[in-house]
This record gives structure tokens, C-alpha cells and sequence, in this order.
């Protein structure tokens, strides 16, 4: 196996909520900054680095500089990662580029979101709103429905499939407090009898938006070593960008992330048969159903036999989504895909208080976004 | 069934570049590109062909048949203008030129099946004659 150069060695997440009457993005990343950087056992000296996502709140371009300036920080490397679901992901493999090339040496990886009055409306003004939206599908919704309907029909897989996927979030998510979920399973039939929201997908088979925030610092190997630090090591990564509107997909039922997987296992020299915890990006249950597919842990079509044949909590044979994933966390905008490497992060270390799995040594981690467009694979390792 | 004409929806958010699409659009014609280097169809419309980056890209009007590759009936639609048309059915078809574009499904009270056959059926949405399609044959004849 490969010895990166890259360790992260600071995670911090501030609880999902549904609402953040009167306070800002900026002031909530600048807690769960603090945080993480508490976390790492750093000084926020240290940091040189500094990954942010676009459109912060109430900040819709400069966003590194206002970052930077509200936390006290001047980065000598600083940049907007947009790949949706995919940006936390996408982050920590940058974060390790950048180390690597001599751009800085302490990454603050920070996303995060407020939630004060509904979202206005998109102002795009791109293909996919002239194209798509006067037909009558606007938003995610409608993307993964149509992608869950072309997987039934070529597959001939169920409803109760799908809803096994979200019954396990809720199930996890009930041994985290912060969870928004926290003491409410759904049991299957729950799931099924949950209001239909674009056929076949139903409510409990949606991520819940919410307010919050996810930071991850990554630092160089040879840093988390001279510091002690408790580290978890990036092993591989990959990536892949195919398209925007789902009209212009490749292929409905196997995305980018087959190929991304593929290439950070190749990196690390490892197999999905290999992971202790498997942390898949779930803004919907069939983004589960094909990343275990195109992972290559279950043939195609056969993700529901995959879910019935297995248990998936922190003390069974294929720990997935420990936090409760996004379906049973909340998902805090484009946090809600770094929440999938703290989770990592947390089991690989051993800080995984109320659900460590036992004998963790690595993750697979996966990042998803826009229609199943843009996608990134890493594989951490735990400190041996 | 809602009269669509009525909904207060938005509609395309027409460039230059694209204006012939939806003017033949309005006349009832669906207008795709044809790649004038390596003769691909291209919807939507651009300004070079992606698939050879040639700009020899020409208007060439297309048949209307096509294949339902997926569906989904809508219940709580993602614009609050299009709620009094719930449930209503949005789908991706597969154009008999190549390209897939995404369009509002008129089923004719019919459940519609991937793989059923399309065809063009200009309809006013929200006083704007877009290119719809409708099921012409159910069933998988692919």
C-alpha cells in the first residue's frame, strides 16, 4: 500500500438545525473552524491553506479573500472548490495537491451553510435552466427520480429495494444525537408509506436540508508526525466530471464515481472488499444503490440483494453511512458531502464516540454531485 | 386534466444563439443541430459541436420520433407554478437523431413505461407553444 503524503489531523461539524434565525455563514464557519483546528491540536498559525465553497451565504464571489479576512488567515494557496456534493471530497485531495507542490504545507478545508427564510431562486441562466426548467423539472428532485426510474426498469428493482437504503440511515442516525433524525426510524414500510415527492422516489428517500457546517484540516505527513498528531492518511483518490442536466447523461445507471472509485483503490492498492467502513455519498437513496454498484461490491442490478444479504450498523459485517448518513443527518447544503469524511475520519481514529466500528483500517469515502455529474473517491487509511 | 395554458410558469431563458429553436418551436417544428464535420446531431443548442469542437453546426428539423429512456410523475413539483398541474409527468427522450432531451409527457391517462414510444406534440405551457411529446405505442420495442 502507498504512504501518502497527506494526513488529516482535524475534524469539526457543528449540529444540523433547521433554522439559523440571525446568524450568518461566515460566523458559522468561523466556529466550526475553530473547531477543527482545536481538534488537530494546531495553532490557527499554522494554517496556510484555505479550500472554501462558492457562494458562501451571503457571499457570492471573493470568497476565499472574505473567508480569509473574517477568520484572520493569509493563505499563501486559497481557492473555491464547485463540485456540488463532491466539493468536500474534492477538497481533501486538493488540499494534498497543494501540499505536495510546495503551494503551502496546514489546508483548512471549511463548507457550510445558514438557513434563515427560504432560499430564493436560482438565477441561472444557463442550458439547464432554459432547457429543462419550462418543461416542469426543477430541481434534484426530479433528476434522481428519473435516474431511480431508468435503474427499476432495466433492472426490474423494487421500491422496498430503495426504501432498505433509507431504513438503514434512519438506523444509524439513531446512535447520533446530532442527527436531525435522532429518535425517528422508519422502519421499510415507513419509508414506502412516506408522501410521494417524484415518483418513485418518496419524502424519506430525500435528504433533509438544514443548516450547518463540516471542516477538515489536512496537513503533510511529515507535519502530523513532528506534532503527534492522531492522523488519518489519504491513500488514493479520483475523479470525474461528465455532465450537468441529467438530459445529457452518459448513462443513467452507472455515473462517474465508477471510475473515480476505481482509481483511488488503484492508487492505494486496495479493493472495496478491503473497506471497514464505507462512508457513500446519500443525497438519495439510488445514489447508494449505484455507488454500491459501480463499486463493484455488488453486480449491477443487485444492490437489493446486496441490502437484504447484509447489516449495516457500526458492529456489523459492512458499517455504511455511521453517522446516519445525509438521509439521517440532515444535509447541510455542500457540507452535507464533508460530513462523509468526518464520519471517516472519526471511525479510521478511533473518535467515533457511541458507534466506533471495531478494527477500522480503512474507508471508502465518496463525494456526488449535481445529477449524478461530478464525483470524487478517496480511500483513507488509519494510522498503523 | 389542468389546462396547461394557464399555468404561471417559467419559461426558456432565450439567447440569440437559440431563438430558432423556440421561434420553430412556437410554429409546432423541433429544430436540433447537425454537426456539419462529423454529422452528430447536437441538442442542446451550441455554439461548436461538442463532440468534434467543429462550428459548422447547422438547423435541421427533426422527425419528433423518439423512445421514453425514463419518467417521472411529479407530485410536488420544484416551482410553485406548476403545483395546479400535479401529479404530471416529466421524462428524457431519446430523439431518433441521437440526443436526449428532457420535455413534459402528455400520457393520455396511461402509465407510461420506459422504453414506449414518442412523438412530438406541440403544447402551450403557460401561453408558450413548447415542444412536448406524447406516448404513441407503449411497450419496450426497442
Amino acid at each position: 500500500m502507498t504512504r501518502s503524503k497527506a494526513a488529516l489531523v482535524g475534524v469539526a461539524s457543528l449540529k444540523p438545525r433547521r433554522k439559523t434565525d440571525g446568524e450568518s455563514t461566515l460566523g458559522m464557519l468561523a466556529h466550526v473552524s475553530a473547531k477543527a483546528i482545536a481538534d488537530a491540536g494546531l495553532e490557527k498559525d499554522a494554517i496556510d491553506g484555505l479550500l472554501v465553497g462558492p457562494q458562501v451565504g451571503e457571499t457570492p464571489q471573493h470568497v476565499p479573500a472574505t473567508v480569509s479576512e473574517y477568520l484572520g488567515l493569509m493563505p499563501t494557496m486559497s481557492n473555491v472548490v464547485d463540485l456540488g456534493g463532491a466539493s468536500g471530497p474534492g477538497m481533501i485531495w486538493r488540499a494534498a495537491a497543494a501540499i505536495e507542490a510546495g503551494m503551502c504545507e496546514t489546508v483548512l478545508c471549511v463548507l457550510g451553510n445558514h438557513r434563515n427564510h427560504e432560499a430564493p431562486r436560482s438565477p441561472n441562466r444557463n442550458p439547464i435552466r432554459e432547457f429543462d426548467v419550462p418543461f416542469g423539472a426543477s430541481g434534484a428532485n426530479t433528476a434522481y427520480a428519473l435516474l431511480m426510474q431508468a435503474h427499476m426498469a432495466e433492472h426490474g428493482t423494487t421500491p422496498e429495494d430503495f426504501a432498505l437504503i433509507a431504513h438503514w440511515a434512519r438506523a444509524n442516525a439513531q446512535l447520533n444525537p446530532n442527527a436531525v433524525f435522532h429518535g425517528q426510524p422508519a422502519s421499510v414500510e415507513e419509508v414506502l408509506a412516506s408522501p410521494r415527492i417524484a415518483a418513485p422516489l418518496h419524502l424519506f428517500e430525500i435528504v433533509m436540508p438544514v443548516a450547518g457546517a463540516e471542516a477538515v484540516v489536512v496537513t503533510s505527513a511529515k507535519r502530523a508526525k513532528e506534532n503527534g498528531s492522531r492522523a488519518v492518511y489519504l491513500l488514493g483518490a479520483g475523479e470525474k466530471i461528465t455532465h450537468r442536466a441529467v438530459s445529457q447523461a452518459p448513462n443513467l445507471t452507472s455515473g462517474p464515481l465508477k471510475p473515480s472509485m476505481a482509481r483511488a483503490f488503484a492508487q492505494s492498492g486496495t479493493r472495496v472488499q478491503d473497506m471497514s467502513l464505507l462512508s457513500l455519498y446519500d443525497c438519495y437513496t439510488i445514489m447508494v444503490a449505484t455507488t454500491l454498484e459501480d463499486s463493484g461490491i455488488c453486480p449491477p442490478g443487485g444492490f437489493g440483494t446486496f441490502m437484504r444479504e447484509h447489516r449495516f450498523g457500526p458492529g456489523d459485517d459492512w458499517p455504511l453511512n455511521t453517522h446516519g448518513g445525509q438521509l439521517g443527518y440532515g444535509q447541510p447544503d455542500l457540507a452535507g458531502g464533508m460530513t462523509h469524511v468526518v464520519e471517516a475520519v472519526h471511525q479510521l481514529r478511533g473518535s467515533a464516540a457511541g458507534r466506533q466500528i471495531t478494527a477500522p483500517e480503512l474507508a471508502l469515502v465518496t463525494g456526488n454531485g449535481a445529477t449524478m455529474s461530478e464525483a470524487v473517491a478517496l480511500v483513507l487509511g488509519a494510522d498503523q | 386534466m389542468t389546462d396547461l395554458s394557464a399555468l404561471n410558469v417559467p419559461g426558456p431563458t432565450i439567447i440569440p444563439l437559440t431563438a430558432p429553436f423556440w421561434e420553430a418551436a412556437a410554429r409546432g417544428q423541433l429544430l436540433i443541430q447537425r454537426c456539419g464535420s462529423c454529422d452528430k446531431a447536437v441538442f442542446y443548442p451550441r455554439e461548436i459541436c461538442p463532440h468534434c469542437w467543429s462550428d459548422q453546426l447547422d438547423w435541421d428539423e427533426a422527425t419528433g420520433s423518439g423512445r421514453l429512456k425514463s419518467f417521472s410523475t411529479i407530485w410536488k413539483p420544484g416551482h410553485p407554478g406548476w403545483l395546479p398541474a400535479a401529479p404530471y409527468v416529466v421524462g428524457l427522450v431519446e430523439l431518433d437523431e441521437g440526443p436526449t432531451m428532457l420535455s413534459h409527457i402528455l400520457t393520455g391517462g396511461s402509465e407510461p413505461a420506459v422504453g414506449d414510444l414518442m412523438h412530438l406534440k406541440p403544447t402551450d405551457i403557460g401561453g408558450r407553444v413548447l415542444p412536448v411529446f406524447e406516448i404513441v405505442q407503449q411497450g419496450d420495442t426497442s
